[in-house]
């Protein structure tokens, strides 16, 4: 086998044994990435000579027997997470010089287990889309089929996961952003409940709405990988102080009279593609078929959480992109005459049509006379969205639904029609509004070889009980085995 | 539904946006077009509805005000387009 084509957990225990080090691992995985970057473009920057000084450090510390869970192991990551010393570009032309003098605190926590970076991937400028069409820099391909989208925004951490261009990558996810193209991709992606991962140093979109979470390649190293980045972060206000379970522990493939809510909305929507439609319905089976029950639960306002989001999220990014002004960091257009130039001049040049797009929507949204009519009114339904989970949540553990409406389509093709791309987000950014936690995990293929994912949400800290249901599914399918043949 | 010239204009000033006129006419269909969507909303009364701006409901975060580390002034400036003498430099503001 390549070492490339590991799983995290496999590559643990050879590391572990002896059997390979990790700077041969690391080799591996840069050489993959060499030969199929040119047709993936999953990177925005590889960090080589940094990936086999670590994985050397690596290999000391388990010389030293002073392995953790993720020592010597190859991650990427989404270029919106500061990594002290590499570029942090957002995918954005006016960040591609920014180096940040400072590590997020989920690269401090992947470093100090000895993790090994292999570089930052591409997504959606500012995680701006669903498609990583909005990079500034270059569009990834989907790995299973180099025409169509991998999905985003954090679509460059999703296929290079499925390609082995990494073991697992982090991603963010604001409205579906790690979930939908990890379903996309064929590869397992998980939004932590809001709180659980620290947001210091990610760079902010939507902060009532953004998480960071894993990528990886089956359920059993996502919960690795959640375990390392969970926790409450001082630096963090907004993170929260609970007990952080073992995951991994949680585990069992025990779903023995686990109550699934299907919620009518979610399978009855239109534009549903059969293939995804069946894809699901068979998840649901496999399920109830390891012991779980099966109850309707009904979320009525889930029509309105499309509209919703797209006035709260942009809204939230207008204020927080006001910070790149050509002043601290990033690039500055000086051809003006004056400061107010300087700024117009500097944002219009540097930010892309999508990320001016939502600036403008969320500045619309917020300014005088509009706050009560838009910002207000899409915060009310928000909560409104919160207590449909809650009334949900008392007569089911979990609650199972498609990822996205459709398998993954092909570039360009609803690039002029913001609306209908918003649209395909439909499943999954009641998550975010919520704040509850949400998975994807594969289950099937369509016609044309797409990977389906389903997703799986659960309760507020409750990641333990989603995960183990994608582990119990896992064991009576063998989609999470599927790799993209490049 | 669309929005005139001037809607755009002001909204791209507030934003610090430069406008010019090949990218308003898109920008005020697409914004219309996706404002028209988001109308769906007030089908809903949410009269005696209180907005959620925060899913998790945290309440504030306080700590002891202990000096701690910080960046130090070369590094904090190292990403700067113009910096000088422990400062960043802007254009003029004040004649």
């Amino acid at each position: 086998m390549d070492l490339y084509a590991l799983s995290i957990h496999e590559a643990q225990d050879l590391l572990k044994s002896r059997k390979i080090s990790s700077v041969e691992l690391t080799r591996a995985v840069l050489s993959r990435i060499e030969s199929i970057e040119p047709s993936v473009d999953a990177y925005i920057t590889v960090t080589e000579d940094l990936a086999l000084e670590q994985a050397e450090a690596a290999d000391k510390m388990i010389s030293e027997n002073a392995t953790q869970p993720l020592t010597g192991i190859p991650i990427a990551v989404k270029d919106l997470i500061c990594t002290r010393g590499t570029a942090t570009t957002c995918a954005s032309k006016i960040l591609e010089t920014f180096v940040p003098p400072y590590d997020a605190t989920v690269m401090a926590k992947l470093l100090a287990a000895g993790a090994v970076m292999t570089g930052k991937v591409n997504m959606d400028e500012f995680a701006m889309g669903s498609s990583t069409e909005n990079s500034g820099f270059k569009i990834t391909k989907n790995p299973w089929n180099l025409a169509h989208v991998p999905g985003g925004s954090s679509g460059g951490s999703a296929a290079a996961v499925a390609a082995g261009m990494c073991l697992g990558s982090l991603g963010s996810d604001t409205g579906g952003s790690i979930r939908q193209p990890a379903a996309h991709c064929g590869v397992v992606g998980v939004k932590p409940t809001y709180g659980r991962v620290s947001r210091f140093g990610l760079v902010a979109f939507a902060s009532s709405l953004d998480q960071i979470g894993p990528l990886a390649k089956d359920v059993t190293d996502a919960a690795i990988l959640l375990q390392l980045i969970s926790g409450y972060d001082p630096k963090d206000s907004t993170s929260i102080d609970t007990p952080v379970p073992d995951f991994r522990k949680a585990l069992t493939g025990d779903v023995q009279g686990l109550k699934i809510g299907i919620p009518k909305e979610y399978h009855t929507a239109e534009g549903m593609d059969p293939d995804v439609q069946s894809a699901v319905q068979n998840a649901m089976a496999v399920l109830k078929n390891a012991g779980a029950e099966l109850v309707d639960v009904s979320l009525p306002h889930s029509q309105y959480a499309v509209a919703a989001y797209y006035l709260i999220a942009p809204a939230e990014a207008s204020s927080n992109l006001a910070r790149y002004d050509g002043v601290k960091y990033g690039l500055r257009d000086s051809s003006g005459a004056n400061l107010l130039d300087m700024y117009q001049n500097t944002r219009s040049g540097g930010f892309g049509p999508e990320v001016q797009r939502r600036i403008l929507l969320g500045t619309y949204a917020l300014s005088a006379g509009y706050y009560d009519a838009y910002y207000k009114k899409a915060s009310q339904i928000r909560t409104l969205i919160k207590n449909d989970f809650a009334s949900a949540f008392d007569r089911c553990d979990i609650i199972l639904s498609p990822v996205t409406p459709t398998p993954a389509f092909k570039i360009g093709e609803n690039i002029d029609d913001p609306l209908t791309m918003y649209l395909s987000d439909i499943f999954t950014l009641s998550a975010n509004l919520a704040g509850i936690p949400g998975l994807s995990v594969p289950c099937g293929l369509s016609r044309n070889g797409l990977p389906i994912g389903v997703q799986l949400m659960g309760r507020y800290f409750d990641e333990s009980t989603i995960l183990n249901a994608a582990f119990a599914f896992e064991q009576a399918t063998d989609f999470h085995t599927l790799r993209p043949k490049l | 539904m669309k929005l005139t010239k001037e809607e755009v204009l002001h909204v791209a000033a507030l934003a610090r946006l430069h406008m010019d006129d090949a990218r308003i006419d898109t920008f005020a269909d697409q914004l219309g077009h996706i404002l028209e969507y988001v109308e769906t909303l007030d089908r809903l009364d949410t009269k005696d509805v209180l907005p959620t701006f925060h899913a998790v409901g945290t309440q504030n975060a306080f700590r002891e005000d202990i000096p701690a580390g910080h960046l130090d002034r070369e590094a904090a400036l190292a990403n700067a387009p113009a910096a000088d003498d422990g400062c960043f430099i802007v254009p003029k503001v004040i004649e």
